[in-house]
C-alpha cells in the first residue's frame, strides 16, 4: 500500500477514492445536518439579528450595521455589566479551581469516609440553583440569618451581604464557588486516580517524600490536563452566571451585580430589544471564544506529556 | 557497598498471610534472585526491603544496621519497577537528575519561583547535569536524554529506569521483575547487560523474577519462594541439580522435568509403573514417591536397542517439536495414564516409522520426593554401585 501511494494513482483507483469519499461523507451528514439545524443556523441568525433594529413584534426591521455594537460599549450599564462579569469570573475561577482541587486531594486520601464526601460536596451540582438560592436568602439574611447570627456572636459587624453595594457581586461569587466545587472535584478525583501509583512509590524512593514533593513533582504536573478542563468549563461557566442574579439581586442594589448575560435577558425580554440582545450575544460569543482560544493555546503545550 | 540480611519477616494483608517468616542474608556485592509463581510473596518482600510496604514483624538490616525506621530514600536503596515507573511529564534527563536534585537541593531551591533566588541552585544543578551525562553515557542513553518517556522503545525506558536507580550510587539495588514488559529477544539482551552491570559496580543487587531462566542465567545464589516461605536457597547449579523439593524441581529446568508415580516396595527398592529401579530410599515399604528424571536426562532409541540392565520404558512418540540444534519430543507411555514424557534429542536423531521407542535413563539421574514433596536421598542398589553415591547428574546438553 505504501508504495502505490507514491505512484500516480491508476484511473480506476482514482475512481474507487471518490467513492470512498462519497462514503464517508454520507455517514458524516446526519451530524452535519443535526449542527447545522441546531448550532451553525441559529448563530447566523443571531448575527443577522445583531446588524438590525428588529424588536420583537415588529413586522419589518432596519439594517443598521455595527451600530448596535457602537452602542453597546457606549452604553455605561453594558460596559459596567462587561466589568461585573470579568470580576465575578475573577473571582469563582481561582477560587472554585484551587479549592475544588485541595478538596479532591484530601478526599482522595481517604479510604472509608470517601464516598461520603464525594456526595456531600456533589450535592449542590445535583440541585437547582433556584431552589437553592432562597435557602443562600435565609442564611444571608441581615437580621434572621445564621451567618450575620454568626458574626454577631464573633462580635463582629453585620454584613448586608445582598444589599450591599460592595458586597452584592463578591457574595454571588461565593454562592457560584459552592455551586461549581463538587463538579471540579469529581473532575480533579477522575484525574488523581489516574495517576499510577508506583509513581508516588518511585518519587518516594527517589527522595521526593514530603506531601509538597511529591505534589510537586507528581500531582501536580500530571494533573495538568484535567486542571486545564476544568479551568476552562469553570471559565465558561462562571461567565455565563445568570440565575443567581436574575433570583436574588435582580442586578442590583444599584446595578452593582448586574452581569452581561443579566443584561442580555433584559434587553430581549424585558424590552423586546431584539436586535440589541443580539448584538450584546455577539460580543458574549466573542469573550467566551477568547478565553477558550486563549486558555487553549496558551496552556495545551505546557501541559500535556 | 552492604550486605542485606532479613530477620524473620513476617507480612499478612488481612486474613491472609504472604511471608511467614523470611530469613535471607544477601552477601555485598552478590546477585541474589528471588525466584517463584505469582502470589509467592516475592515482590512483597523486595517492597519491605525497599521501605514502600512495611512488615508485619521482623526486621531488615542494611550493613549490619536495622533500616526498618527509615523512609524508603533514606536506606540508600534503589529500585526498578516492573512498569519502569518513570515520570511521563519530564524528560529523560529530568528523570535521571530526580534523585540527585531531591537529595541535594533543599526545599526552597526546589520551589518553583522561589528557586530563582537561590545562588547556591546552579552550581549544584551543574554537578548533577554532569553526573547525569555520565550515566547516560554508560547506558548509551546520551541522545536521549531530551526526549519524554513516551517516545522511547521498551528497552530505552528500561535503561532509562535503570540509570535513574545507577545515579544515586545505592548500596542495593533492588529490582522488581525489571524484563518482564520487553519481547523475548530484548529480554536475552537484556540479561547479559544487567550481568554485566552487576559486575561492573559491584553492587548488591535483589533481584525479583518469575522467569527461571533469568534466575539461571544472572544470578550468584537463588532464594526460590513459595507461599511466603523460602523453599531452597542456593547457587543456580544447585538448585538444578539437587532440588529440595519437587516444587524447586518443577520451576527449575526447561523444558519442565517429568514426574513419574513410583512406590517403595520390598527392602526399600524404588519401583516405577511396577517395575524395580536399582535405586534403594530409607522409607518403609508402600511410601508413595514422586520420580522426577529431567527431559535432558532421558534418551530414546529403537525399542530393540535396549540393553539389560538399563533402566527403560517403552514409549510412543506423540509430538515433536523442532528447536533446530534440539527436538524436543513427547511421548506417550502406553498403559499408563500419565503426563506425556518429554525429552530432549539431538535434531538428527532417527526414531522408528511407527514411533516406538525405548526411554532409557540413567537411574542416579533420578529425583526422589517424598509425599510432602522433600527430597529423598536414594543409593544405587546394584553391586557396583552400592556405596551411598547421590544420582548422578546429566550435564545440560545445548
Amino acid at each position: 500500500m505504501r508504495t502505490s501511494a507514491t505512484l500516480p494513482p491508476p484511473p480506476r483507483r482514482s475512481r474507487q477514492l471518490w467513492i470512498e469519499r462519497l462514503t464517508g461523507a454520507g455517514f458524516a451528514m446526519p451530524a452535519f445536518v443535526l449542527l447545522l439545524l441546531t448550532n451553525l443556523l441559529p448563530l447566523i441568525a443571531v448575527f443577522y439579528l445583531s446588524l438590525t433594529d428588529y424588536e420583537f413584534g415588529a413586522l419589518d426591521a432596519a439594517f443598521v450595521g455595527l451600530a448596535n455594537v457602537k452602542k453597546a460599549f457606549a452604553d455605561p450599564v453594558i460596559r459596567r455589566s462587561i466589568s461585573n462579569t470579568l470580576i465575578y469570573v475573577a473571582i469563582v475561577l481561582p477560587g472554585a479551581v484551587v479549592l475544588a482541587l485541595v478538596i479532591a486531594v484530601l478526599v482522595h486520601g481517604r479510604k472509608r469516609m470517601r464516598s461520603f464526601y464525594e456526595v456531600a460536596y456533589f450535592l449542590p451540582v445535583t440541585s437547582t440553583l433556584i431552589a437553592m438560592a432562597t435557602v443562600w436568602q435565609f442564611l444571608l439574611h441581615p437580621r434572621l440569618g445564621p451567618v450575620n447570627g454568626a458574626l454577631r456572636w464573633l462580635g463582629l459587624p453585620e454584613v448586608p451581604f445582598l444589599s450591599d453595594p460592595a458586597w452584592a457581586l463578591p457574595t454571588l461569587a461565593v454562592i457560584g464557588i459552592w455551586q461549581l466545587l463538587g463538579f471540579n472535584m469529581v473532575l480533579f478525583l477522575a484525574g488523581l486516580s489516574a495517576i499510577p501509583k508506583d509513581l508516588y512509590e518511585a518519587a518516594e524512593i527517589d527522595g521526593a517524600a514530603s506531601g509538597i514533593d511529591r505534589f510537586l513533582t507528581i500531582t501536580w504536573p500530571l494533573l495538568g490536563p484535567t486542571t486545564m478542563f476544568v479551568i476552562v468549563t469553570t471559565s465558561i461557566t462562571a461567565f455565563k452566571v445568570f440565575d443567581t442574579v436574575a433570583v436574588m439581586t435582580r442586578g442590583g442594589p444599584m446595578g452593582s451585580s448586574e452581569v452581561l448575560l443579566y443584561n442580555i435577558y433584559l434587553e430581549g425580554f424585558q424590552y423586546f430589544h431584539t436586535g440589541y440582545a443580539a448584538a450584546l450575544t455577539v460580543i458574549f460569543l466573542v469573550f467566551i471564544l477568547a478565553f477558550s482560544a486563549f486558555q487553549t493555546f496558551a496552556l495545551d503545550r505546557r501541559v500535556h506529556y | 557497598m552492604a550486605a542485606v540480611e532479613l530477620q524473620s519477616i513476617v507480612k499478612s494483608f488481612g486474613a491472609t498471610p504472604v511471608l511467614r517468616g523470611i530469613d535471607l542474608a544477601v552477601a555485598d556485592g552478590e546477585f541474589m534472585t528471588l525466584v517463584g509463581p505469582s502470589g509467592c510473596g516475592k515482590t512483597t518482600l523486595i517492597r519491605i526491603i525497599a521501605g514502600i510496604e512495611s512488615q508485619d514483624s521482623g526486621s531488615v538490616l542494611i550493613g549490619g544496621s536495622a533500616i526498618d525506621h527509615l523512609r524508603p530514600h533514606e536506606r540508600r536503596v534503589a529500585m526498578v519497577f516492573q512498569s519502569y515507573a518513570l515520570y511521563p511529564h519530564m524528560s529523560v534527563r529530568a528523570n535521571l537528575s530526580l534523585p540527585l536534585v531531591m537529595s541535594r537541593l533543599r526545599l526552597h531551591e526546589r520551589l518553583p519561583l522561589v528557586r530563582l533566588l537561590s545562588g547556591r541552585r546552579r552550581a549544584v544543578m551543574r554537578g548533577i547535569e554532569r553526573e547525569v551525562e555520565a550515566v547516560a553515557q554508560q547506558l548509551q542513553l546520551g541522545a536521549l536524554l531530551d526526549r519524554r518517556p513516551a517516545q522511547l522503545s521498551g528497552g530505552q525506558r528500561q535503561r532509562v529506569a535503570l540509570g535513574r536507580a545507577m545515579v544515586r550510587h545505592p548500596d542495593v539495588f533492588l529490582m522488581d521483575e525489571p524484563l518482564s514488559n520487553l519481547d523475548a529477544k530484548l529480554r536475552v539482551h537484556m540479561r547479559t547487560e544487567l550481568a554485566e552491570l552487576h559486575q561492573r559496580l559491584g553492587a548488591t543487587f535483589i533481584y525479583v523474577t518469575h522467569d527461571q531462566v533469568e534466575a539461571m542465567t544472572m544470578s550468584n545464589r537463588v532464594a526460590m519462594m513459595d507461599s511466603g516461605d523460602i523453599i531452597q536457597l542456593g547457587t543456580p547449579t544447585e538448585l538444578y541439580a539437587r532440588p529440595a523439593n519437587v516444587k524447586v524441581a518443577q520451576f527449575i529446568g526447561s523444558p519442565a522435568i517429568n514426574l513419574l508415580p513410583g512406590t517403595v516396595g520390598a527392602g526399600g527398592r524404588v519401583e516405577l509403573l511396577g517395575r524395580q529401579l536399582a535405586l534403594e530410599v530409607a522409607l518403609p515399604a508402600g511410601a508413595a514417591l514422586t520420580i522426577g528424571i529431567r527431559p535432558e536426562a532421558i534418551a530414546a532409541r529403537p525399542a530393540t536397542a535396549a540393553q539389560d540392565g538399563e533402566a527403560w520404558l517403552l514409549a510412543r512418540l506423540r509430538r515433536r517439536e523442532n528447536l533446530g540444534p534440539e527436538h524436543i519430543l513427547h511421548f506417550d507411555l502406553p498403559g499408563a495414564d500419565l503426563a506425556p514424557i518429554v525429552c530432549r534429542a539431538p535434531a538428527q536423531l532417527h526414531l522408528p516409522a511407527d514411533g516406538q521407542v525405548a526411554l532409557t535413563f540413567d537411574t542416579m539421574a533420578c529425583h526422589l520426593f517424598d509425599a510432602s514433596g522433600a527430597r529423598v536421598a536414594a543409593r544405587g542398589a546394584n553391586a557396583g554401585e552400592a556405596g551411598g553415591r547421590e544420582p548422578v547428574v546429566v550435564p545440560f546438553r545445548s
